[in-house]
């Protein structure tokens, strides 16, 4: 791939921005418009961006795809597992009241991890979908 | 004890993302049994709770109905669940060999992975007491088993998958629209709650178009002839356990899901003041006599056998068509006995596909000396889905005659009776082949398949015999849950 120095410049200046504006929707969700979904989107859009200026190899050295399939896999565990957890503090499932002290605290922590959870499992997933189409015919 | 409900769904959900990660090797078949063993005690215990204690109803998040999500589970879908989950239980060791052999190495992890996600959306399907829940798990169950049964194989596989993946959005869809043009009437998405409100909206059209739409959403997904489309190529190209687990249990949970709307969502007597009876009626009867002559004609086994599935559908359609108690216990029982006789006989021609690779007709001439048992396992499964007394298979036509006896449909029994003509014509086409026909000299000793495949395989052959003897459970909790649906003619 040929450098080109515009596009370095700003994809550089870039990203950062990006990367905390997706932490800046994922964790207001619960005060504002956001949450996981759409923070995991902008999540990996700073990424693919990262790998359309510097190439597949710099992007998967970054994150490799087995790290991504752990991620997204991780990301329906901590939904699910926040789950098991309200079960096992005596709540009904995803009863997020049991995880805190006052219901709202519980609810305020219950959501939070949710979204965390949807928002890394999307991140990798549309990582993942990214890669296995740019990377065909590659192997 | 109290959870269970909600743990049938949580415990396959939760472990499908970890199997996805487990290194290669048996461990993520051993992880998958272990679940699928769990799911299939626990939905025992479910109906056992629900039969003796009546109504579950569990509130997800601690928001009550009709806020909230609420799984409410009667004598209909426990039932439902327990031939869902007991089918994957049986299925999972018949699957170690075969998926080892049909599925490339690397991927066997996604492989258990999306069945199981394909359990949790079927198993979430009949415990949720939210239509639109049940979307939401009829699209995990239904975008698994794309996967599923894209990885085939043949290359047709991808294009069947692809086939099934249209029409199965398309169904999916059109339920979503009616679900939302229900909720604009009613402002409800909770089943008992819209059957409460109902009744007070029932004169607008909206409510018909979205009946309607509903109706047609699930058709699709039940390959209700002529929907069916999808169907014979999605089984034909599926790996053999796929083909196994989705012949029994797919289309038995958009059949529960009909039910749910028919009579419970909808008040008592509006599926009676449309056309919809009389569409079943004849829906069932033309898949009975079309798709059983189409299956008589099939070159290729698993696609006979699928042909064949959507007659049997065609008789499940035809029992709620009468609308009757007897009717609708008739399609109940049938959906239970059909998953054990088609469960068996896809199980059958997996294991002549481990053995010769292929199951075309002319490919397996005279294998039935070669491989004695799986040959046995054929003929009693055969003779089950053609009625023969002393099977299961009797027992359902035998309610399903009942049932159009008792409304003198004359025209029905007729064509029960003579899609068991045919059922014998296309089952003894597969028997000739496999028994009378003179062994094609290939140069390969073909022997009797793995133990491993022969043991679940038998479990359902001895089962489809044991229901027909014995139909406490079948009959008995089939007549509870007609009972619970509230079934209008007498």
């Amino acid at each position: 791939m040929k450098p080109n120095l515009i596009l370095h410049v700003v994809a550089k200046f870039l990203i950062p921005l990006i990367i905390i504006f997706a932490l800046y929707v994922q964790f207001h969700g619960d005060f504002g418009p956001g949450g996981g979904f759409q923070a995991g989107v902008i999540f990996s859009a700073a990424l693919i961006l990262y790998a359309l200026v510097f190439g597949l190899d710099a992007a998967e050295k970054i994150i490799p795809s087995h790290i991504l399939r752990i991620l997204a896999s991780l990301g329906l565990v901590i939904y699910a597992g926040v789950g098991v957890v309200t079960l096992l503090l005596g709540g009904n499932y995803l009863d997020y009241t049991v995880l805190g002290s006052t219901q709202i605290a519980g609810q305020h922590l219950g959501i939070l991890l949710v979204e965390l959870g949807v928002g890394i499992t999307v991140a990798a997933v549309m990582l993942i979908i990214f890669f296995s189409f740019a990377g065909r015919g590659r192997v | 004890m109290d959870h269970i409900s909600l743990l049938l769904v949580v415990i396959p959900l939760i472990t499908a993302p970890i199997v996805a990660v487990l290194p290669r090797g048996r461990l993520p078949w051993a992880v998958t049994l272990v679940v699928t063993t769990l799911c299939a005690l626990l939905a025992g215990m479910q109906l056992w709770t629900v039969l003796h204690e009546g109504v579950i109803s569990y509130e997800l998040g601690g928001w009550a109905p009709p806020w909230g999500i609420e799984y409410r589970i009667d004598a209909v879908n426990a039932f439902v669940a327990l031939i869902v989950a007991s089918i994957a239980a049986i299925t999972l060791p018949y699957a170690l060999l075969s998926v080892e052999q049909e599925i490339p190495e690397e991927k066997i992890p996604l492989f258990y992975s999306a069945l199981l996600l394909c359990l949790t959306g079927l198993l979430g399907i009949t415990q949720t007491g939210d239509i639109f829940n049940v979307f939401v798990f009829l699209e995990i169950s239904s975008l698994s088993s794309y996967a599923l049964i894209s990885l085939g194989k043949e290359r047709q596989a991808l294009t069947s998958a692809f086939q099934y993946l249209i029409m199965g959005t398309i169904g999916a869809t059109f339920y979503l629209i009616g679900v939302g043009l229900i909720y604009s009437q009613t402002g409800s998405l909770n089943m008992q709650d819209i059957a409460t409100i109902l009744p007070g909206v029932v004169h607008l059209k909206t409510v018909d178009t979205g009946f309607a739409f509903i109706m047609i959403g699930i058709a699709i997904k039940l390959a209700m002839f002529p929907l069916h489309l999808w169907l014979p190529n999605a089984y034909t190209y599926a790996p053999s356990v796929v083909t196994v687990f989705l012949a029994a249990t797919a289309t038995k949970v958009a059949l529960y899901v009909m039910l749910r709307i028919l009579f419970i969502v909808f008040p008592h007597g509006f599926a009676l003041a449309t056309p919809v009876e009389e569409l079943f009626i004849v829906a069932g009867i033309a898949s009975i006599i079309i798709a059983s002559i189409y299956a008589i004609y099939q070159e290729d086994v698993k696609r006979l056998l699928a042909y064949s599935s959507v007659a049997q559908i065609g008789y499940m359609v035809l029992g709620i068509g009468f609308a009757s108690a007897t009717g609708v216990t008739a399609a109940l029982v049938h959906m239970f006995n059909h998953a054990l006789m088609k469960g068996a006989l896809f199980m059958a021609v997996g294991a002549i596909i481990y053995r010769i690779g292929a199951c075309r007709m002319d490919q397996i001439h005279g294998l039935g000396r070669a491989m004695p048992w799986t040959f046995g396992a054929i003929v009693i499964a055969a003779l089950s889905l053609i009625g023969v007394p002393g099977t299961a298979g009797f027992i359902s036509k035998w309610y399903l005659v009942s049932a159009a006896l008792e409304q003198s449909a004359w025209i029905s029994v007729a064509v029960i009776l003579f899609g068991s003509l045919l059922a014998v014509v296309y089952m003894g086409k597969l028997i000739e082949a496999l028994y009378f026909k003179p062994i094609t000299e290939t140069g390969k000793e073909v022997t009797e398949a793995p133990l491993l495949l022969l043991a679940p395989m038998w479990t359902l052959v001895l089962a489809n015999i044991y229901f027909g003897l014995d139909t406490n459970l079948t009959v008995g909790v089939a007549e509870t849950a007609a009972a619970t649906l509230g079934v209008m003619k007498p």
